[in-house]
């Protein structure tokens, strides 16, 4: 489904990404872990074609078609939907007018006729229980005022409802408590199929509890630096990420150690 | 008889206010002719006024972003009696917003256009129609306010005093409610280049309250210059609120006074949306005589290509424990120019006052020129003022978050221009017209046609 090669990109001249290389199909969750400032948010936003980075090299292959040459929209069209790490605020643009111009644009991309206004309402009632959010936050602007987890609710809200592909999940757990992260992760897990996958970037091995990868990545200094299964999250839970760091570095040097 | 003018000839002869002097003198008698007294009293002292005054210079501060006086020196004709136009106006512009139930008055090229009814009382007493024939009819009533309200020495509001001849006038007796909205057209329909000087006064007395919807419109491509000044007396414990849209093309020019005066426990909401228009001009004055007033003023511009609309305020809380706030908000497109002054005085006594101002623009391109000028002038020490303004471009952020659902970037973008605009629309609170203007401002952020009624003709 996604083929990451050797991607490489920069923001104001400084490189962020120095040669991301990642596979990921149908039917799969992974992880990726990482210290802060590794680069696991850039690589978000670079899917989801944010173009405040320049692409300075590598390839992103996505469904056969070249990613990098989609424009943010017709990337969510195709499937693609990255959860923000930080909603945006958007006063004045009420939920019900944005999901349903969202949710309208999906369609007609599928030739598909646009939603009435009650088919639409039925469709967010079903969606709006499946994520366990608060009624009255689709009467309020988009985002505005929302609690931090009414924001990380909401974005798994608007996953529910245009049902994508491959969703990015940028740090949805930062933020949440117990219950929420229970809730967002149950969202994740329902929407989930053989289809469909979902990367989730996270800090913390506590989400993983909830939805279980196939694979973990550890991204540091911009580069995938180790690859393992859930149990990698175990050992980074415990003993932090001074070990992979150190290990890497030593790489970097030409020295294969393993600590 | 009417007394000799006093004009000043030696000053007439260098300023730009002379032809105008000059018209007053050589259509004396209409402008003097059959008028009572106190209105031939206002008129020689406005044109003896006029006549030791210039039109505002390229420097002059309050005009400093639109310099209008050559447009006052554009040879255009003007109708000191109104022209016959041969087209049904009423049948032609029919307001297409059906569950907009208004009393209807339509001002024609600066003049009231009823051929049958030119003044209407309502069965609870409230009369609404043209000022000529309330003139006529109730010239106590007029002499007690017109003029009365006037704050400035602006020699455009001198000219409108000298020489407007008609325009619509409302009296709400005290403690009436008008049932249904006034709806008054200013229609410009003229075979040649035309300006008009309309002059409206609106009079609430005491616990009264009404609601006006003012707009304007030029029904065919001939250039216009408007000079329109507006009396509104506010009496104790009245409510007054008046919406007006500025809906005019590209070459013409307009310029609006509107001078409120509120007594004590008055409330008072203007809310003024430019749509379109090719140099708009818009002065309010609000002056807070009374303690407990609330005042309210809106405003919205959308401009694109070359247009330029400047708005500007000057609220004068003369009185204690008055509220007053402001919002106004741009949108500029292309080369336009968009503009704000806000000014708040405050004065010695008018302790516990409270006022608000806010001017925010949105720049859609790099040429696009926003000019905002907050003043706040404070002799009280026991008051809370706050202003400010903020000239900034579409939120990238934002328009990202939208395009990462799927929607394009034009939608996006149309999104979140629609939502800045829509702080002001939604306190537009005649329903069905705030549905309307919605729609109106999303079909002008579009480019589309915006027009507001099922005419043939279509605004340039």
């Amino acid at each position: 489904m996604l083929k990451i090669t050797n991607l490489r990109t920069s923001i104001n001249g400084k490189e962020i990404l120095k040669g991301i290389d990642l596979e990921v199909k149908a039917g799969e969750v992974h992880a990726i872990m990482g210290p802060n400032g590794s680069g696991k948010s850039t690589l978000a936003s670079v899917l989801a074609g944010r173009d405040i980075y320049e692409v300075t090299e590598g390839t992103v292959e996505y469904e056969g078609e070249d990613l990098l040459d989609l424009t943010p929209e017709v990337r969510a069209r195709k499937g693609i939907f990255l959860g923000f790490q930080y909603p945006i605020e958007i006063p004045g643009v009420s939920m019900a007018s944005f999901l349903r111009t969202a949710v309208n644009e999906h369609r007609k991309f599928k030739a598909l006729a646009p939603l009435s206004a009650s088919d639409f309402l039925k469709i967010m009632r079903e969606k709006k229980e499946m994520v366990e959010i608060d009624s009255n936050l689709t009467n309020r602007s988009v985002n505005e005022g929302f609690s931090g987890g009414e924001k990380k609710k909401n974005e798994i809200f608007q996953m529910a409802l245009l049902e994508p592909k491959l969703a990015i999940l940028d740090e949805t757990d930062s933020g949440l408590d117990i219950d929420a992260l229970r809730i967002v992760a149950n969202g994740v897990n329902k929407l989930k199929t053989a289809e469909n996958a979902t990367i989730v970037i996270t800090h913390y091995q506590r989400l993983l509890d909830y939805i279980v990868p196939d694979f973990v990545h550890v991204l540091y200094n911009g580069r995938i630096v180790k690859t393992g299964t859930k149990e990698l999250a175990f050992e980074l839970e415990e003993r932090g990420y001074d070990w992979i760091k150190k290990e890497s570095d030593l790489k970097l040097n030409g020295e294969d150690v393993k600590i | 008889m009417v007394r000799t003018l006093r004009f000043n000839r030696e000053i007439m002869d260098t300023l730009s206010t002379q032809q105008y002097s000059d018209l007053f003198l050589k259509h004396k008698d209409i402008f003097l002719g059959d008028e009572p007294k106190f209105l031939q009293e206002i008129r020689i002292k406005a044109a003896e006024k006029l006549s030791t005054q210039s039109f505002p210079a390229k420097k002059n501060e309050l005009y400093k972003y639109t310099f209008l006086e050559p447009y006052f020196n554009n040879g255009f004709k003007k109708n000191i009696i109104p022209k016959p136009i041969t087209f049904d106006i009423c049948d032609m512009f029919r307001c297409d917003v059906p569950t907009l139930d208004t009393h209807l008055a339509i001002v024609l090229n600066g003049f009231y256009y009823d051929t049958k009814k030119l003044l209407i009382t309502l069965p609870n007493g409230i009369i609404y129609g043209s000022l000529a024939e309330a003139i006529k009819q109730y010239p106590a009533l007029v002499e007690a306010h017109l003029s009365k309200y006037i704050t400035t020495d602006d020699s455009y509001v001198t000219l409108n005093s000298a020489m407007a001849r008609d325009g619509v006038f409302l009296y709400v007796p005290k403690n009436k409610s008008l049932d249904k909205p006034i709806q008054i057209i200013n229609i410009l329909l003229a075979d040649e280049e035309l300006m008009v000087q309309p002059r409206n006064l609106f009079i609430m007395e005491q616990g009264s309250s009404a609601k006006i919807v003012i707009c304007d419109h030029t029904l065919n491509d001939n250039k216009y210059l408007t000079n329109s000044a507006t009396e509104v007396y506010v009496a104790s414990d009245a409510n007054f609120e008046c919406f007006r849209m500025q809906n005019e093309h590209n070459e013409a020019v307009q310029v609006s006074h509107t001078f409120i005066h509120q007594e004590a426990g008055s409330n008072v909401r203007t809310n003024n949306v430019t749509l379109h228009g090719g140099v708009v001009r818009n002065n309010l004055y609000v002056n807070l005589a009374g303690e407990h007033c609330e005042n309210t003023s809106l405003g919205l511009f959308l401009t694109d290509g070359t247009q330029q609309v400047d708005n500007y305020t000057f609220i004068d809380h003369a009185t204690p424990n008055c509220n007053s706030n402001q919002l106004y908000k741009g949108i500029l497109d292309n080369k336009s120019t968009g503009s704000f002054t806000g000014k708040i005085m405050v004065r010695k006594d008018a302790q516990k006052t409270m006022a608000y101002q806010r001017n925010s623009n949105l720049l859609l391109t790099s040429d696009a020129h926003a000019n905002a000028k907050p003043q706040l002038e404070i002799y009280a020490d026991d008051v809370k003022c706050t202003h400010g303004a903020t000239i900034g471009q579409i939120d990238e952020n934002a328009l990202f978050y939208l395009r990462s659902r799927g929607i394009s970037e034009r939608e996006s973008r149309l999104l979140l221009m629609y939502a800045f605009a829509f702080e002001v629309i939604k306190q537009i609170q005649v329903e069905p017209l705030q549905i309307r203007i919605g729609d109106l401002v999303e079909k002008r952020l579009r480019g589309e046609l915006s027009r507001c009624n099922n005419c043939a003709m279509y605004c340039k």
